[in-house]
């Protein structure tokens, strides 16, 4: 469904456009796969150490190798890509709602409610986003939800500011008007006039969303502040296995190409960026 | 761009303060939302904030009631919520910023050392990525569709999908680990600058080609640039006297949406380079509990990204002459 909506997306070069797309599809798709299925196919638990099996080259047992502590690489980065695709899902979802949410109403009554709101997306965006998730994840270390509600709340503006902007030109729209005067009520309205016109904005942002809060998080883990060991996050995965780089190389590559792949099919599948 | 900005610096006294107020006033926002925010951390951190400090600045085993009671005086842990948050800002108003916990220097004399070092690589990298991005851009959008455009869009979609730190990764194990030509982390030489700034420039630069290439095709696009064709200048002097002005507007209004993944990039690099900066303070900060110089850190972090950004309105302002006039 998203992928068809996002087609309409492109007005210019729409068969280029819709390849990358189709691409980012497919990777996406892919990674999602292996995320899930793992845990069916492989039956491994992506905490248990062995320690008389580390930096195993990949086998039948291990298919994509072991860690420094004897841990299984397939499960472990399956269960770093669940918990980044789980998280960015999240926080996407809670960062549109609101921001499209208000995004209407701001754009539609105009006046001192528009001022509010807009000063409040304002004063969100004073401190550089990941800025702000460092303090709230200094207030509660290792926690989840302090990561996840800082990236929520430097995720909504972006849908708020978009959507109010198209929400002003719509609301002055002749066939909105129209529908207006006619008496349907204001659930009929959004449904009929807004959401058609806002969806492909709001999903591309949505895959841009998805991609920054996957990269935030990969990078606190990295500079180890975010989430904590023995959880397999891909950017605590490449700091633990980065002391074993020239033993284990293949191990080490695993967060890296998983991170950049999962970054990539995003950005193919939310195509043009609409700043 | 900068001998252009300077020539009409002076033209543009009128509208300044426009652009001046907004930029002081969220100024002043990041300095209560830093304060508020680490003030809230010294409440809710789990245990007992006075011995969790005192653990952090004279070691686990050194830890008695007595330490964490001068802890608890000082930072005022024992007053009530509303005076004690007061108290805090009135300090922070002040530039009072108390001393660090861990080495117990004055917060002020660390963070005067780390930005200069943050400031050097952060500028460096800026212009690194200024003289690799937009030229590369630019002949990218002199022929959209050709063949280099479809190659550096391929580079770019590659280089935004690396993260900083994973990019920085990769850069040490080539030219560090493999090759052996520069130091893989630390600072003091030319030589240790290079690998830190090239990860963020190569970043900022990904996304600053994208953007020169369609402000390049839009201009070529437009009326004004066929017109100067066709009263007959070449391809070279349309460029530079009607095309180079215009394409630059866009690229240098988003320098300052690339401010915020730069300062994001200084944290993640500098810890991965372990460079002297305000972001690797900051992370250390964090993971020792050092409340004051979380504070520290994190308004000279946020306080340097208004100032940047206020240095691009004042690019802007005087690049585009609309502005002025609006």
């Amino acid at each position: 469904m998203s992928a068809t909506t996002l087609f309409t997306a492109g007005r210019a070069g729409r068969r280029r456009l819709a390849t990358r797309q189709r691409l980012g599809l497919g990777l996406l798709g892919l990674l999602l796969a292996i995320a899930w299925l793992t845990p069916w196919l492989h039956d491994a638990d992506p905490a248990r150490q062995q320690l008389v099996r580390i930096l195993e080259l990949p086998s039948l047992v291990a298919p994509l190798g072991t860690d420094h502590l004897g841990r299984d690489l397939l499960a472990r980065t399956a269960a770093a890509l669940r918990l980044s695709l789980g998280m960015a899902l999240l926080s996407v979802i809670s960062a549109a709602v609101p921001g499209i949410l208000l995004g209407v109403i701001a754009g539609w009554r105009g006046g001192w409610v528009d001022r509010v709101l807009g000063s409040l997306a304002d004063a969100c965006l004073a401190l550089p986003g990941l800025l702000l998730v460092l303090l709230l994840v200094a207030i509660a270390p290792g926690n989840f939800w302090a990561l996840y509600v800082g990236i929520a709340l430097v995720l909504w503006i972006e849908y708020f500011r978009v959507v109010r902007a198209r929400t002003r030109v719509l609301v002055a729209s002749p066939q909105l008007q129209a529908s207006r005067l006619l008496g349907f009520g204001p659930g009929y309205l959004f449904r009929r006039h807004l959401w058609p016109e806002l969806a492909p904005q709001v999903l591309t942002l949505a895959a841009f969303g998805a991609a920054s809060a996957i990269l935030a998080m990969a990078a606190l883990g990295f500079v180890s502040v975010g989430l904590r060991p023995p959880t397999a996050e891909l950017g605590l995965m490449m700091t633990e296995l980065l002391p074993y780089y020239h033993e284990a190389p293949w191990a080490m590559a695993q967060p890296i190409l998983a991170l950049c792949l999962l970054v990539l099919s995003l950005n193919l599948l939310a195509g043009k960026d609409p700043r | 761009m900068d001998a252009i900005s300077s020539r009409r610096f002076p033209a543009l006294a009128g509208g300044l303060g426009r652009v001046l107020l907004p930029r002081l006033f969220q100024a002043g926002l990041v300095a209560w939302l830093v304060g508020t925010l680490t003030f809230v951390l010294t409440r809710t951190l789990p245990g007992d904030m006075a011995y969790r400090i005192a653990a952090g600045r004279y070691g686990h085993d050194m830890v008695n009631s007595a330490a964490a009671e001068a802890v608890r005086a000082e930072l005022a842990l024992d007053q009530p919520a509303l005076l004690a948050y007061l108290h805090w800002l009135g300090d922070l108003l002040r530039l009072d910023l108390g001393n660090s916990l861990v080495s117990g220097e004055p917060v002020i004399h660390e963070l005067s050392h780390q930005l200069g070092h943050s400031l050097g690589l952060a500028m460096v990298a800026v212009l690194l990525s200024l003289l690799l991005g937009p030229p590369l851009g630019l002949a990218a959008g002199l022929r959209p569709g050709g063949w280099w455009d479809r190659v550096s869009e391929g580079l770019a979609s590659l280089l935004r999908a690396l993260p900083p730190f994973a990019l920085g990764l990769l850069l040490i194990l080539l030219f560090s680990v493999s090759l052996g030509w520069l130091p893989a982390a630390g600072h003091g030489r030319t030589a240790h600058f290079v690998l830190p700034a090239l990860t963020l420039a190569l970043a900022l630069a990904a996304v600053s080609s994208r953007v020169a290439r369609n402000a390049m095709v839009e201009v070529s696009g437009s009326a004004y640039y066929a017109f100067s064709r066709t009263k007959g200048l070449g391809e070279r002097l349309s460029f530079l006297r009607h095309g180079l002005r215009n394409a630059a507007v866009p690229i240098v209004a988003y320098l300052g949406v690339q401010f915020v993944y730069l300062i994001e990039g200084v944290v993640v690099v500098e810890t991965l380079f372990a460079w002297p900066g305000i972001g690797h303070a900051l992370v250390h900060a964090i993971v020792a509990r050092d409340v004051p110089m979380i504070q520290g850190t994190a308004l000279v972090m946020g306080l340097m990204f208004v100032a940047l950004n206020t240095g691009v309105d004042l690019l802007c302002h005087g690049l585009d002459p609309r502005r002025r006039q609006s």
